[in-house]
């Protein structure tokens, strides 16, 4: 681990959505990078939103579609002349299918530095119950 | 490994070995024309991507820096270099994690940024809010345009 740690970040450009969902608002939209990993008891997904404020932040989870969308709102020095662009602004979408029933009361989510960490709990499954069968 | 996957190698040779070569060429260019906006196409190449605006008194360095603490980074400027490094440090999950995707990065970066005129290393405000990182730096007095008053 401490190895990996170590290691430089290699340069990703930001992916641009390519999706079906057609977009009603001008605008580029890309694709967040995600790390999702699930435990026995939750999901937890983290997703890399830079300039989204939490309110902006949009998670929607329907039927097994869960649904993140970030605003992002354009920089503040509106007179300032651009020399160098490297990346862009834009909206986040990413949709996923969760295979798992979530249970949709205690959902959590906390948008800390730009990252979002959403953590679904599983619902629990019902424990097997013996059923005693009296004999009279 | 994408071009592979789009231009397979010819099973038929060319008469003449150029001419593969060409085509080639050619399918490069167009795929170089489409993907991507310019500015995906035109960058450093290091990490973090930059922009950089300016205006009459200073200029506007940001990055994209989701999950980075403000502890972990390192910013120093010089008369006209901005150095920006750091570590973005992805905490280790709980034993037993399952991993669907695994997308973000973890590591460290550094990178000088040279900006066009001379700055004022004094003058140099960091701010990082919500993921992106602004570095305000003043122009040095020397490089400010100044208004010429025209004497009649």
């Amino acid at each position: 681990m401490a190895d990996e740690q170590s290691k430089d970040i290699k340069v990703r450009e930001k992916q641009e959505v390519t999706g079906p969902a057609e977009q009603t608002t001008p605008g580029l939209v890309f694709t967040p990078a995600v790390d999702i990993f699930e435990t026995e008891k939750e999901i937890t997904l983290l997703a890399d939103m830079p300039g989204v404020k939490a309110d902006d932040l949009n998670i929607d989870l329907r039927e097994n579609i869960l649904t993140l969308t970030g605003d992002v709102a354009p920089s503040e020095e509106t007179n300032a002349e651009p020399l160098l662009v490297e990346y862009e602004y834009g909206r986040y979408y990413r949709q996923f299918t969760l295979s798992q029933v979530i249970d949709q009361d205690r959902i959590d989510a906390q948008l800390n530095e730009g990252v979002l960490r959403l953590t679904l709990p599983k619902v629990e499954k019902a424990a097997p119950r013996k059923i005693a069968v009296a004999t009279g | 490994m994408i071009y592979r996957r789009f231009f397979g190698f010819p099973t038929v040779r060319a008469k003449n070995p150029f001419e593969e070569l060409d085509r080639l060429r050619r399918h490069l260019d167009r795929w170089y024309d489409n993907v991507g906006t310019p500015a995906q196409r035109l960058h450093a190449g290091v990490f973090p991507l930059i922009n950089i605006t300016e205006d009459k008194d200073s200029y506007y360095v940001s990055a994209e820096l989701p999950g980075v603490k403000s502890d972990d980074l390192d910013i120093q400027a010089t008369a006209a270099n901005l150095a920006i490094s750091g570590e973005r440090k992805i905490a280790a999950e709980a034993e037993g994690a399952r991993y669907h995707r695994r997308e973000r990065e973890a590591g460290k970066f550094s990178r000088l940024v040279e900006l066009p005129d001379e700055i004022d290393p004094d003058k140099v405000e960091a701010k990082l809010q919500n993921g992106i990182l602004t570095v305000i730096v003043s122009k040095a007095e020397i490089a400010k345009p100044r208004q010429i008053a025209i004497s009649s």
